[in-house]
This record gives structure tokens, C-alpha cells and sequence, in this order.
């Protein structure tokens, strides 16, 4: 549905997206992450026709966004970051604008105008005017725009930027209910978001993909995956020194009251390290470890390690 | 089709955005106050005793000057500042029919407002028989006067996000084309100039092309010097925006 190919851009001297390659089907929501400055903005706007990519294009249902601009953008939904909405208009007159332009007259405009306010929250303010709402509703508003005419393309750049819990829950929930009918793209530096509505993640950094997967594999390439914790209540000294001792240990890190075995093999190496070290916990009652977990590892560790090992390059 | 729907709805929202603050409604006491102070105490329609509309004609253009530029410079200048230049750019439209419902929007606003001056020609025919044709002339010329300093308005509008700087060099910009053909302007060129490069100089300027239709004189070709200002600078508006939108 979404086709992103080879985009690519520069602002002067700064090189700030190369060669941008990735799809997005029906039904997934691909998270974009990237540290600020990344290049996922800049993506975006090419992607949505905002900017001309300097090479490569993207094809949104088929349709050239460079070559067939206005066909392409007919598909397309588009949440700006900051949600930069006319701040004098009424929201119901603000969304009426957005149907004529999207092509609906007479009735059928107000009556989508209706159901995109209903369907948006945003009944109790839709005779306000846009400037006198809080940052939640604004958000709303602007996401409404690009709703109006059920796109089946949709482009949100931090969707959920700087919106209290609530506001934030609201949002994810939408995007969330919509995700089976449509292509998504969000960008976000919230890590949590992704674990929370994406089912594929794109990590940039200075402004080329870096990582490209399920929130689920891309856990795994941090280091902590598939290590075992143990706290350990009242420790004692050779507890250490014996789990060093096994062979599928490859080193142990103490910061009591938690100690961490990492597995010499990830995947097939992390069970065999479970089996020994429950093992070796029967046969040492005396220890008193109270817990025991696998650790799936952490997507802010992959973050870390995948955007701040390459600084400067 | 969708030419027209487009450009109507944009022209359609930036028409209401005028009337949304307060700022029809000051522009439309300051022209009327201004324009009839003029008319009235400075240019003597009363003591004058001829039943002609010259006197209010002569100052369109010198209060046009300060308010056209001041109504054309929100148009781009405050998108870019407010960031909602992408929310209107990514919609199914062409920058071009952006540029001409915005242009005409503010068209219709000048022009309504100049409409509310219709006391005064009331006033005129009340007194006397004024020339008609020198009135619908002097009006006609008078919209198409503003259609041109919009455009200069529109272009400067378009090349910063600061209301201000669009506002200085629009003024400075039609003050050029204004005072180019202005007699004391062309006395200077006059002595040493020579000749063709004086006409050519006069004829960029609006003041030459105003003063015939103020006469009552349509002729094709002032018409055509201010439709091909207004499309040379909307056409400038239009690479300024493709080159620079994010800016």
C-alpha cells in the first residue's frame, strides 16, 4: 500500500536522509525511531508531498507521490508534528474546509464532517474555536483532518507528543482500532509506544534505517536478551563463582541484590542456561533466590546501542 | 473540476479567516476613515465645487500603499510561522491553486471594502452629474490597482515567515512602482536620460496606467499591464514556494 524507495535528502551541507528503503501492507503499523534530528521528519514530508525528495520516491496505493502529486495525497492522511492547525477557525468550519477539499459536497459533507467529530471525541468543542483548545484536542483535531476521508494510507509524525497519559491512551486507542483497515506510519522516540501499537519498527539514525523489525526481534539484539536475573536476598560468595562455573554461562554480572547470567548462544543457549542454573539452584537450597526471570531484553537498549555506537560517522 | 473546487474552498476559508479576528473590521474604518479625511479636508471636495470623484480617486493609491500590503501579509507568511503551510500542502491541491484562492480571496476583501465607499458616489450624483464613466473607470482601475500591490504583497508574503519584513518590502516594492512614473521621479531621468529609457521606467510604473483609467479611459492595454503584473508576481509566489517550504 505504502512503497518508500531510495528516498533521499540533503539541507546544505547536511546529508539528512540516505537512501530510505521500506514497505508498509495493509494492517501493519510501522513504527519510525529515531533519535532527534534522525531524518524521520524529513521522511515524512517527502513521503507526504510536503517536500521533493532530492532521489528516490514514494508510491502511495500505486501513485507516484512526485509524479502524480494530487492522486497520491487523495490516499493519504497526514498528521504533521506539532499538529499545525488554523488556530482562528471553528473546528466544525476547519473540518468542513477539510471535506469540501477532500471532495464531498452538500449533504454527504456534513454528514462526514458529523461522524469524523463523533468518531474523534471531539463533540463537546466542535463549536470552539481551534486556538482555545488544549493540546489534547488540538492533536485530536488535526488527526480528524486527516481522517475525514478514510484514507487508507496514513502518515502521523509523534502522534502522541507531549499529551498527558490520558490523551495519550485516547490517541493510541484510535490508532489502535484503525490499524487492521489501513498502512500506518508513525514516528516516535517513545519506546514504549512501539512496543504498544507497532507490529514492525524502523530505527534511523543519522538518517539511514539501521534496524527494520518486530518490536519482538529487534529485542533481541540486546544484549540482555535471553539472560537470567536472579535475586538473590542474603548472598553469599560462591554463588557467583559456581554459576561462572557453567557451561552455558558466558559471564555473570553481580549488582546485588540482582545477578544477571548471560547465555554463551542466544536462543537455543538460553534455555540450556535456564535448565542449568535451576538446576544448580536445588542443589544450593541455602542461597535463597526469591526470583528467577529470563530477560526478553530491552528495545531501549537496542535504541542505545544502535544510535549512539555510531556517533560521528 | 477540481481546479475550481479547490481554489474556491481555499478562497472560501482565507475570506473568513479576514472576518474571524478583528481585523476586517479595522481595516475597514481605518480605509473608510482615512480615505474620506482625505477626500473631504485634504483634497477639498466640497469647496472644489465640481460634482467629480477625482479628489477620492487621487488617494487610493497612497492608502492602498499602507493597508494592501498589510492585508497581504498574513497570507503565506503566517502558515510558515504556524507550520499549518503543511497541513494545506499535503492535501490533494496544487500550490497554485492555493496561491490563486488566497490571492483572490484578499481580492474580494479589498474590493468589499472599497465597495463600502459607494457614500460617496451617492453623494456625487446627489450633487451633480458626475461623468459615469470616469467613476466606474476610476473604480475598475482602482480594483485592479490593489489586484497588482496584493500580488507584490502575496510574493514578499511567501518569502518569510515574518509578517513584518513581507509587510516593508511590499510597501517599498509598490512605493518603487508607484513613484516610477511620478513626475518628479521622471524629471530626474529627463535631463540626462535618454528618452526611451524614461518611457520604458514610466511605463513599469502604476501611476501612468491608474491616471487613464481615472480619466474614464479603458484601453486594453492598461488592463493588460496590471493582469501581467499580478501574474508575473503570483507566478514568482509560485517558485518561491515550490523551493522553499519548509523554510
Amino acid at each position: 500500500m505504502l512503497a518508500v524507495k531510495h528516498l533521499q535528502k540533503s539541507f546544505g551541507l547536511i546529508q539528512a536522509v540516505r537512501d530510505v528503503s521500506f514497505q508498509v501492507d495493509r494492517g501493519e503499523v510501522l513504527g519510525l525511531l529515531g533519535p532527534n534530528g534522525a531524518g524521520k521528519t524529513t521522511t515524512m514530508r517527502m513521503i507526504t508531498g510536503f517536500l521533493p525528495p532530492a532521489a528516490g520516491t514514494a508510491l502511495i496505493m500505486g501513485h507516484d507521490i512526485s509524479a502524480e502529486p494530487v492522486q497520491a495525497k487523495k490516499q493519504l492522511g497526514y498528521l504533521p508534528e506539532n499538529a499545525p492547525v488554523y488556530a482562528d477557525m471553528l473546528v466544525w468550519n476547519y473540518l468542513a474546509f477539510i471535506a469540501e477539499i477532500r471532495g464531498f459536497t452538500g449533504r454527504a459533507r456534513e454528514e462526514r464532517v458529523r461522524q469524523t467529530i463523533e468518531s474523534c471525541r471531539l463533540t463537546d468543542v466542535q463549536h470552539q474555536a481551534i486556538g482555545t483548545l488544549s493540546k489534547g484536542y488540538k492533536q485530536r483535531v488535526c488527526l480528524a483532518q486527516a481522517l475525514l476521508h478514510d484514507p487508507p494510507v496514513l502518515i502521523m509524525d509523534e502522534p502522541t507528543d507531549g499529551l498527558d497519559p490520558n490523551q495519550k491512551h485516547i490517541v493510541r486507542t484510535m490508532i489502535r482500532a484503525m490499524a487492521a483497515r489501513k498502512a500506518i506510519v508513525i514516528s516516535t522516540h517513545i519506546l514504549e509506544e512501539v512496543e504498544a501499537i507497532c507490529t514492525r519498527a524502523i530505527i534511523i539514525h543519522n538518517g539511514a534505517i539501521v534496524a527494520n523489525g518486530t518490536p519482538a526481534e529487534l529485542k533481541t539484539r540486546s544484549r540482555n536478551h535471553g539472560a537470567v536475573e536472579l535475586t538473590v536476598t542474603s548472598p553469599s560468595g560462591d554463588l557467583v563463582n559456581k554459576l561462572q562455573g557453567l557451561a552455558a554461562v558466558a559471564r555473570v554480572e553481580s549488582q546485588l541484590p540482582r545477578v544477571i547470567a548471560y547465555p554463551r548462544a542466544s536462543g537455543d543457549g538460553s534455555s540450556r542456561l535456564t535448565q542449568e542454573i535451576v538446576s544448580l539452584l536445588k542443589a544450593n537450597p541455602e542461597w535463597n533466590v526469591t526470583a528467577l526471570k529470563t530477560l526478553e531484553g530491552r528495545l531501549d537498549d537496542v535504541f542505545r546501542e544502535l544510535t549512539e555506537s555510531k556517533q560521528g560517522t | 473540476m477540481d481546479f475550481l473546487r479547490n481554489t474556491r474552498a481555499i478562497s472560501k476559508r482565507e475570506l473568513a479567516s479576514y472576518f474571524e479576528s478583528p481585523v476586517a473590521y479595522v481595516f475597514m474604518v481605518v480605509f473608510l476613515m482615512l480615505l474620506g479625511f482625505l477626500t473631504f479636508f485634504v483634497a477639498r471636495f466640497y469647496e472644489n465645487g465640481q460634482a467629480d470623484l477625482r479628489g477620492f480617486f487621487f488617494w487610493h493609491p497612497w492608502v492602498f500603499l499602507m493597508l494592501v500590503p498589510a492585508a497581504a501579509m498574513r497570507l503565506w507568511a503566517e502558515e510558515r510561522r504556524a507550520g499549518t503551510i503543511e497541513t494545506l500542502l499535503t492535501l490533494p491541491v496544487t500550490a497554485g491553486q492555493a496561491i490563486l484562492g488566497k490571492f483572490l480571496a484578499a481580492w474580494i476583501f479589498i474590493g468589499l471594502i472599497v465597495a463600502l465607499t459607494f457614500p460617496i458616489v451617492l453623494t456625487c450624483a446627489y450633487l451633480g452629474a458626475p461623468d459615469r464613466g470616469a467613476i466606474i473607470g476610476g473604480y475598475l482601475g482602482s480594483l485592479l490597482l490593489a489586484g497588482a500591490y496584493l500580488a507584490v504583497g502575496m510574493l514578499t508574503s511567501a518569502l518569510t515567515r515574518n509578517q513584518v519584513i513581507s509587510f516593508v518590502l511590499s510597501v517599498v516594492i509598490c512605493l518603487f512602482l508607484l513613484l516610477a512614473g511620478w513626475p518628479p521621479v521622471t524629471d530626474l531621468l529627463v535631463h540626462w536620460a535618454p528618452g526611451w529609457l524614461v518611457r520604458c521606467v514610466a511605463a513599469f510604473s502604476f501611476m501612468p496606467h491608474y491616471e487613464a483609467f481615472q480619466k474614464g479611459v479603458l484601453d486594453l492595454r492598461d488592463f493588460a499591464y496590471y493582469l501581467s503584473v499580478i501574474v508575473f508576481m503570483l507566478f514568482g509566489t509560485h517558485l518561491v514556494l515550490e523551493n522553499r517550504k519548509a523554510a
